[in-house]
């Protein structure tokens, strides 16, 4: 079976992710990019990134979607007033997202062929070893993202706040 | 979790670029062609999770734990961007009673 685990989860990566961008109702969009999270919390596993896999697990899927739907229920959209492009504008945008993804790959296809990928310690993405790393060397960025989290958090309930007048 | 390492071997470290790039296009296009400012904010969360992915295909190739470090952080900073993000949404939606983008064009001239 091999490698053709990772192809099966990159192909349904891809398959979400251009259901995200091409559903109608907001709410099927985030539906979508759950499961689109999922496959990439496989990804994780595949490359033996466990701790980034739960992280992903409970950050992502968890909280971040959660969020968007919670809004998204709260703003009561539904799919009649949804805003739509014109065509011509989708069509612009599909070819020139379609000609980046040439340029990434041909660009990609000019340097030298890769080797392939292989797990030179197996506890290298384990929470042991990150955790030495992220109090050792990354001490400091560490601590000051609990300032951004703080910061994010007091910017979100003073911009949502009703202003009393 | 033996023999889920020994799954690994063999895929080439370009398919993972490919796939990392196929889906940051994806957010592109999705940037590009909504006008929802909800979607919009997903096709970024897309783009983020891409390099993220990239990110620890490539941490795992040169068997340096930096790169999920650093994956790490970019998940709290999306985190908190989010969470900006979204109740700039709301306050938007709760003065022009849309999320349409276009809406928002004051700023562009």
């Amino acid at each position: 079976m091999g490698t053709s685990v990772f192809y099966l989860v990159a192909f349904l990566s891809i398959f979400f992710s251009l259901m995200v961008i091409f559903a109608k109702n907001p709410v099927h969009s985030v539906l979508y990019l759950i499961v689109t999270f999922f496959t990439f919390t496989v990804h994780y596993i595949l490359l033996n990134a466990q701790f980034l896999a739960v992280v992903n697990f409970i950050v992502y899927m968890g909280a971040i979607m959660v969020l968007f739907l919670f809004v998204l229920m709260l703003l009561n959209l539904n799919k009649e007033n949804e805003p739509l492009k014109s065509g011509l504008l989708k069509v612009v945008g599909v070819v020139a997202g379609c000609c980046l993804v040439v340029t990434l790959i041909g660009s990609l296809k000019a340097t030298a062929v890769s080797d392939p990928l292989v797990l030179q310690n197996p506890n290298l993405g384990l929470v042991k070893n990150l955790g030495k790393e992220l109090f050792g060397p990354f001490m400091l960025p560490f601590e000051l993202s609990s300032i951004l989290l703080l910061t994010a958090m007091v910017g979100a309930v003073l911009l949502t706040k009703k202003e009393k007048v | 979790m033996g023999t889920m390492t020994q799954t690994l071997q063999g895929v080439p470290l370009n398919h993972y670029i490919w796939l990392s790039a196929i889906i940051f296009t994806i957010g592109v296009i999705g940037v590009l062609t909504r006008r929802n400012a909800i979607v919009i904010f997903m096709s970024v969360e897309l783009m983020l999770n891409a390099v993220n992915l990239l990110l620890t295909a490539f941490s795992v190739h040169s068997n340096d734990p930096s790169g999920q470090v650093f994956v790490f952080f970019i998940m709290a900073l999306a985190a908190a961007e989010v969470a900006v993000g979204l109740s700039i949404i709301v306050m938007v939606y709760r003065n022009t009673q849309s999320t349409d983008i276009n809406v928002l064009n004051r700023l562009k001239w």
